[in-house]
C-alpha cells in the first residue's frame, strides 16, 4: 500500500483524473467492513445532522446541482427523453429561485442519464446547457453481453456525445472472487472511455456482502474508475446509507493512500429531499464539504427532483405544495 | 449568512428543538415538593434547578429532610402489602401504563431531560427517553411471570434508590421498573442536579392511578441519600453513583441484613485490534467516550490499540475529533452538550491541565466554545501510561486516554489494569480473537465491535469496584428479590448438638500430631510457630492445630490466586474432580464419623449422617458444575447478548461451628464447582476435622492452590479475608456481629461478601443448600454483546 505518487495534499486547486493504479492485492486482502456497526453509524446520522429553513433550502439548491436527472426505463422514447431534458435545464421554477434569494446562483444537475440510444437525443436538447450526457452502457444493468459488445457499446456512446458513461460490472467476477478479471475489465472500459469519464456501477444489493462491495470498489478504483456507483436501480436492493459509508470510506481510504479523488454516486430509491439531506450530510462527515461537488459527488434519480422542489416552493410560500404543480420531469 | 453563501459553504446552521412547551409546564409548576403516597407535598427548603447550557433556574425543588425520608417510607411500608399482594397480571398493567404514559409524553421528557442536564437533545429523545419507556414495557412482562419465573421468591419489602444525575429518567427506570415488577414499594431521591425528569414521572404515577406509596420520590443532596440508606424501615438499597460513595453505603448497611446492590464507576478499556474495521472502531469511539459528554459510568475512556495500526488510528481518531460539534444541547445537530455543572467542569478541567504537565499529550479540536454554559471540548491524550492519575483515575467527562499494546496478552493485562471492571469493548472482525478475549476481560458488560449498547432485556452492572447486582433482564429482577425461606430464618442458637456419649481421644489417633495448614497444595507449617490445642467433647486434648495469623492468610491468597486459571478448566474436570473427593472421602467416612463424634460429641447415627450428607454434597455441586448455565437474551438489534455466569475469582470461606464437616465441604464444593480457588478457614474447633480432609484432598488430584485451608480464629482470619484485595468475594457463617465487620471491612475492593447474619441456615436440606442458593454467590454475569452481519 505505498502507493503515494500525488501529494495532493495543497489542496483543491485541480482535480486530477484517476490515472489508473497496479492491483495490490495486499490491499485488498487488508478491507474488511463490519456490517453492523456501518449501519449504527449510518442509521443516526439522519438524526445527528439537521438542517432548517434558509440553511435546508441552501442544501437543497445544491442537491440539485449533485442529480443525475435520468431516465432508464424500456419505454423511453425520442419526446420523453427531450421532456426530461428541458426539465434538466429549467431544474427549478425563477419565482421560486427568486423568492428564496437565489436567482443569481445558476441551478442545473449534474447530468443527464440515459440508455445509448437516447444520447444523441439528449446531446442534442441539452446543446448549449453545459450539462453532460450520461449514458448507461455496457450490458446494463446486467452487464453480461458479450465484453467486446460492451466495448463497442461504451465507444458508440462517447462517439454520440456521451460525456460520462455509467458502466456495470459483472457482479459474478465478485461473487467468484475473480479480482483480477474485474481488473482488467474495467481497465478495458477505461480505455473505451477515453476521454469520458467512467462511472463504475457495481450493483451493491448482489454483492452479499459489505466487504465485497469495499473490496469491488477498491478494485475499480484501482483499475481506473472516476465515479464509483452503487446500483442501477434494478436491483432488489438499491442504494442505501450503511453501502454509502462502505464505500465512501473506501474512496477516503483511496484518496488517502493515492491523492487521487474519486466520485461517489449513490443511484435508486433516493427520491425524498429528506432522503437527500441525510446522503449529503453523511458525505459531509465522512468527506468533508469537498465531496459535495458535482464533480465528485452525485445521486443517480428521477423523481427526488420534484420533491425537492416542492419542499423549496413550502420554503418560499409557507404552504405545502403539492407534486403536480412542479413542471413533470 | 445568505443563501448563495450556504448553496458554497453547506453549513449546518441552527436547528433548535423547541423548548416552549417544556418552559410552560415549568412556569406552571414553579417549585417541587416531594412525592409521597401519591401526594406532592408543598415545597419547603429549596433550592434550584440549573440549565447547565446557561445557567437559568429551572425550577425550585425541596430539600428532604429526615422526616420527609420517614414519612416516605412509612407510606412505601403501607402500599407494599396491598401492591405486593397484587396480581402479577395487575402490577403488569401498572408497569404497562407506565411505559405507554411516558411514550405519549416523550418530546416533553426529552426535553425537560436535556434543559435539566444539558445532554444534546439528541440522546435524550433517541436515547434517554426510548430507553427509559422500554424498560417499563420489559419489566411489565416479568411482573406478570414473577411468579413462574423466580418461584419460591419473595420482594424485598420497601426499596431505597439514589440515582445519579448523568441518565436522570433512565436511572429511574432502570431502579423503579425491576423493584415494582418484583412486588416491591420504592423510595428514591433522584440527582439534586436532575429532579425535573422524576418529578414528571411522579406525575406520571399519579396519571395512571398507581396506587398511593407504591413510588415514592423525595428530592436532596447527600444529606436526604443517607437518610435513605440509615433508615431502619427500608429492606434493600440500590445505589447508582461513585465508588467513593459506594463505599460508604456498604459500610453503612454492613450487618443490618438490607439487600444492597451498587452499581459504581468505571475506566472501560477500548481494544481494537489491527484485523478490526478500523473506520468503525473510530466510529465506535464516538459512542463509546463522547455519549453524554463522557459522563456516562461505562464510558470506553481507555483507549487500548495494537501497536501496528496505532499511528493511522489516532490520526482517523484525531480526523474524527474534528468534526464532533459541540454547544447548545437544544440544537439537533450537536454532539456533544453542557457538562453537568460549573464544578464539574472546573474540575475535569483541572485533571485535563495536570495531564498536560505531567507529560501527557493533548488533543483537542480546534475552534470555540460557548461563551456560556459549561463546556468541555473532546479530548484525546497520547503519550500516557498506567502509571499516569490520567489513566488510573475515572474522569468522568469528554477525555479519552490512549495506549498501545502489542499482543492479545497485553491487551487483556493492560485492560484489567484497573480497580474497576465495569465494561469493555472489543474490536476484531476475527471471531476467535475477540471470543478468547472476552472471557478474559473482568467486565460485567463486553460489546464486541460496539459499544455503549444497552437494553432492558441485558443485564449491566460491574465486576470489582464498579460494583454488584445488575440492572436489566433475569439477572435485574433477581436483584429485587429474596427467597422466600431465606426470609423466614431465625437467629442460630449457640447451644447446638445434642450431645451423646463422647468418643474417647485414642479411638481416632494415638501418634502425637501436628495439624497444619493447607497451601498451595502442600502441608505447611504455619507462619506464627503457635498452635492450639484441640479438646474433644470429653474434655481431652486431641491434636495441636496450627494457629493461622494473617501471613498464613497472605500466602493462602497468593497460592489461591496462582490457581486463578482454575475458572478456564472445563465444566466437565471440575465435576470429576468434584466426584473424587465424594468418592475418597467415601472411603474414609468411617473416620470422618468418628472424627466428628470426638469432636462435637455426635451421636453415631447423627455423624454417620454428617458424613453422608458431605459426600451427597460433593456430588450435587459436582453435578452442577457443567449445568448452571448462562442465558442468552434477545435485545431489540441483530445481535446476540450471551449472559456468560463467571467465577468470582478467589473466595475467602469461614465456616459456621456447627454442621462442622457439611458446611464447609457445601460451601466449599459449591466455589470450586464454578472454577473459584478458595481459602477455607474452618471454625476453630473444627479445624482438626479440615485438616483431616486435605488428606482426601491431597488423594483427589484437585490443582494446587484451588483449595487452600488456613487454621485459626474465624473472626480474626475472616477480617484479614475481607480486607484482602486479593480476595474477590467473602463467605462468612457466624456469628451476627462478627458478620456485620466482615461486611463493612469489604469496602476495600468492594468485594462480595455474604455472612449468614447468625442465622440459622439448614445446612442438612438438600432442596435449599445443594443447589443455586450458593451457585448464585460464586458467579457473577458477564453480558457480551455481539453484533452480527456481513
Amino acid at each position: 500500500m505505498n502507493l503515494k505518487i500525488v501529494g495532493s495534499d495543497s489542496g483543491v486547486a485541480l482535480h486530477k483524473r484517476n490515472p489508473g493504479f497496479p492491483l495490490d492485492m495486499d490491499w485488498l486482502d487488508s478491507v474488511v467492513m463490519n456490517r453492523s456497526a456501518l449501519e449504527r453509524r449510518a442509521g443516526t446520522i439522519g438524526a445527528r445532522r439537521s438542517v432548517k429553513k434558509t440553511h435546508q433550502a441552501a442544501w437543497l439548491l445544491k442537491a440539485i446541482s449533485l442529480i443525475d436527472l435520468t431516465s432508464l426505463n424500456s419505454d423511453d422514447t425520442d419526446g420523453r427523453v427531450r421532456r426530461l431534458c428541458a426539465k434538466a435545464k429549467n431544474p427549478v421554477r425563477s419565482e421560486i429561485l427568486h423568492g428564496l434569494g437565489a436567482s443569481e446562483l445558476e441551478i442545473k444537475p449534474g447530468a443527464v442519464c440515459v440508455y445509448h440510444n437516447f444520447v444523441a437525443t439528449a446531446v442534442e436538447a441539452l446543446d448549449g446547457s453545459g450539462i453532460p450526457v450520461a449514458a448507461v452502457s455496457t450490458g446494463f444493468p446486467h452487464g453480461l453481453s458479450p465484453l467486446k459488445t460492451r466495448l463497442l457499446e461504451i465507444k458508440a456512446s462517447v462517439k454520440a456525445g456521451a460525456k460520462e458513461i455509467d458502466i456495470v460490472i459483472e457482479r459474478g467476477q465478485v461473487l467468484s472472487g475473480d479480482w483480477l478479471g474485474l481488473y482488467k475489465q474495467m481497465q478495458a472500459f477505461r480505455e473505451a472511455c477515453g476521454e469520458a469519464h467512467m462511472k463504475t456501477i457495481l450493483g451493491t444489493g448482489e454483492l452479499a456482502t459489505q466487504s465485497n462491495v469495499g473490496k469491488a470498489s477498491l478494485v475499480c478504483m484501482l483499475a481506473g474508475a472516476d465515479f464509483i456507483k452503487t446500483s442501477t436501480g434494478k436491483e432488489k436492493v438499491n442504494a442505501n446509507l450503511q453501502t454509502s459509508l462502505t464505500m465512501l470510506r473506501m474512496i477516503r481510504w483511496f484518496y488517502e493512500e493515492t491523492g487521487i479523488e474519486i466520485g461517489y454516486k449513490p443511484a435508486g430509491g433516493i427520491s425524498s429531499a429528506k432522503d437527500a439531506l441525510t446522503y449529503m450530510a453523511l458525505v459531509k462527515e465522512e468527506m468533508g464539504t469537498k465531496w459535495l461537488a458535482p464533480h465528485l459527488f452525485r445521486f443517480g434519480a428521477s423523481s427526488l427532483l420534484t420533491d425537492i422542489e416542492r419542499q423549496l416552493e413550502h420554503q418560499v410560500t409557507g404552504r405545502y405544495a403539492v407534486d403536480y404543480n412542479q413542471p413533470l420531469v | 449568512m445568505n443563501i448563495t453563501e450556504i448553496f458554497e459553504n453547506l453549513d449546518y446552521g441552527k436547528a433548535p428543538e423547541d423548548a416552549k412547551l417544556a418552559y410552560a409546564y415549568l412556569k406552571e409548576q414553579g417549585s417541587f415538593g416531594h412525592f409521597i403516597d401519591g401526594k406532592f407535598t408543598k415545597a419547603k427548603n429549596t433550592f434550584p434547578s440549573i440549565n447547565p447550557a446557561n445557567g437559568e433556574e429551572l425550577a425550585k425543588i425541596s430539600e428532604g429532610t429526615k422526616g420527609d425520608v420517614d414519612k416516605a417510607v412509612k407510606a412505601a411500608r403501607k402500599a407494599f402489602i396491598g401492591w405486593s399482594g397484587l396480581s402479577g397480571f395487575e402490577r403488569a398493567k401498572y408497569l404497562y401504563a407506565i411505559a405507554r404514559q411516558i411514550q405519549k409524553n416523550a418530546r416533553l421528557f426529552a426535553v425537560l431531560e436535556t434543559l435539566d442536564n444539558g445532554k444534546p437533545i439528541r440522546e435524550s429523545r433517541d436515547a434517554d427517553i426510548p430507553l427509559a419507556i422500554r424498560h417499563f414495557y420489559h419489566h411489565a412482562g416479568w411482573a406478570q411471570h414473577i411468579k413462574s419465573q423466580f418461584a419460591g421468591h419473595e420482594p424485598y419489602g420497601v426499596c431505597g434508590q439514589i440515582i445519579p444525575w448523568n441518565f436522570p429518567l433512565l436511572m429511574l427506570a432502570w431502579k423503579i421498573a425491576p423493584a415494582l415488577a418484583a412486588g416491591n414499594c420504592v423510595v428514591l431521591k433522584p440527582a439534586e442536579a436532575t429532579p425535573l425528569t422524576a418529578m414528571l414521572f411522579a406525575k406520571t404515577c399519579q396519571d395512571i392511578n398507581l396506587p398511593n406509596g407504591v413510588v415514592n420520590i423525595v428530592t436532596g443532596h447527600g444529606a436526604t441519600g443517607a437518610a435513605i440508606v440509615e433508615h431502619d424501615g427500608i429492606d434493600k438499597i440500590a445505589f447508582t453513583g461513585s465508588t467513593q460513595v459506594g463505599k460508604i453505603i456498604r459500610q453503612t448497611t454492613a450487618g443490618n441484613g438490607k439487600g444492597l446492590s451498587l452499581e459504581l464507576g468505571g475506566k472501560s478499556p477500548y481494544i481494537v485490534f489491527e484485523d478490526a474495521d478500523i473506520d468503525s472502531a473510530v466510529e465506535g469511539l464516538v459512542d463509546a467516550i463522547w455519549f453524554n459528554q463522557g459522563e456516562v459510568c461505562c464510558a470506553g475512556s481507555r483507549l487500548l490499540v495494537q501497536e501496528s495500526i496505532e499511528k493511522k488510528f489516532i490520526k482517523k481518531l484525531k480526523a474524527r475529533m474534528n468534526k464532533l460539534r459541540v454547544g447548545d444541547p437544544l440544537d439537533k445537530s450537536i454532539d456533544i452538550g453542557a457538562m453537568i455543572d460549573k464544578n464539574e467542569v472546573e474540575r475535569v478541567s483541572n485533571i485535563i491541565a495536570d495531564g498536560v504537565k505531567n507529560g501527557a499529550e493533548l488533543y483537542q479540536p480546534k475552534g470555540n466554545l460557548p461563551n456560556q454554559g459549561c463546556y468541555i471540548k473532546p479530548t484525546l491524550f497520547t503519550n500516557v501510561s498506567p502509571c499516569d492519575n490520567i489513566v488510573e483515575k475515572e474522569i468522568f467527562g469528554p477525555v479519552l486516554v490512549a495506549m498501545s499494546f502489542r499482543n492479545p496478552d497485553e491487551a487483556v493485562a493492560l485492560a484489567n489494569n484497573s480497580a474497576f471492571g465495569l465494561a469493555a469493548s472489543v474490536w476484531s472482525e476475527n471471531l476467535n480473537l475477540a471470543l478468547d478475549i472476552v472471557p478474559r476481560l473482568k467486565a460485567g458488560v463486553v460489546w464486541v465491535n460496539c459499544a455503549t449498547q444497552f437494553d432492558a432485556a441485558v443485564g449491566f452492572g460491574g465486576y470489582k469496584e464498579s460494583g454488584f447486582g445488575r440492572e436489566g433482564g433475569a439477572e435485574g429482577m433477581q436483584a429485587y428479590l429474596k427467597r422466600s425461606w431465606e426470609k423466614k430464618l431465625k437467629p442460630h442458637e449457640n447451644n447446638q448438638n445434642t450431645r451423646s456419649k463422647a468418643e474417647p481421644a485414642a479411638l481416632v489417633s494415638s501418634i502425637d500430631k501436628t495439624a497444619k495448614n493447607f497451601i498451595g497444595g502442600k502441608q505447611v507449617r504455619g507462619d506464627s510457630g503457635y498452635s492450639y490445642p484441640v479438646i474433644s467433647k470429653s474434655g481431652q486434648e486431641i491434636a495441636q492445630v496450627s494457629d493461622g495469623n494473617r501471613k498464613d492468610i497472605r500466602n493462602a491468597v497468593e497460592a489461591a490466586r496462582k490457581a486463578l486459571v482454575w475458572g478456564n478448566k472445563t465444566a466437565h474436570l471440575r465435576a470429576q474432580i468434584l466426584y473424587y473427593l465424594g468418592e475418597n472421602l467415601d472411603y474414609r467416612k468411617g473416620e470422618f464419623a468418628k472424627r466428628l463424634r470426638q469432636l462435637n460429641g455426635l451421636s453415631i447415627a447423627k455423624a454417620n449422617k454428617e458424613v453422608d450428607l458431605s459426600i451427597e454434597r460433593l456430588f450435587a455441586f459436582a453435578g452442577l458444575a457443567d449445568k448452571y448455565d448462562g442465558k442468552v437474551h434477545n435485545p431489540p438489534m441483530r445481535a446476540i447478548a450471551m449472559a456468560m455466569n463467571e467465577p468470582m475469582g478467589v473466595i475467602g470461606i469461614c465456616t459456621p461451628e456447627n454442621n462442622s464437616l457439611l458446611a464447609p465441604i457445601t460451601m466449599m464444593a459449591a466455589a470450586i464447582s464454578m472454577g473459584n480457588p478458595v481459602v477455607l478457614v474452618p471454625s476453630k474447633n473444627n479445624s482438626l476435622l479440615m485438616s483431616d480432609f486435605y488428606q482426601v484432598i491431597q488423594t483427589s488430584d484437585v490443582p494446587a492452590g484451588v483449595i487452600n485451608i488456613v487454621s485459626g480464629e474465624a473472626d480474626i482470619l475472616g477480617k484479614v479475608l475481607s480486607e484482602h484485595d486479593g480476595v474477590d468475594a467473602l463467605w462468612f457463617a457466624g456469628a451476627a456481629d462478627d458478620c456485620a465487620i466482615m461486611e463493612a471491612a469489604s469496602v476495600g475492593n468492594l468485594k462480595q461478601v455474604w455472612t449468614s447474619g447468625g442465622l440459622d441456615y439448614n445446612w442438612g436440606d438438600n432442596e435449599k443448600m445443594a443447589g443455586e442458593f450458593f451457585l448464585e454467590k460464586a458467579t457473577q454475569v458477564k453480558n457480551v454483546w455481539v453484533p452480527y452481519g456481513v
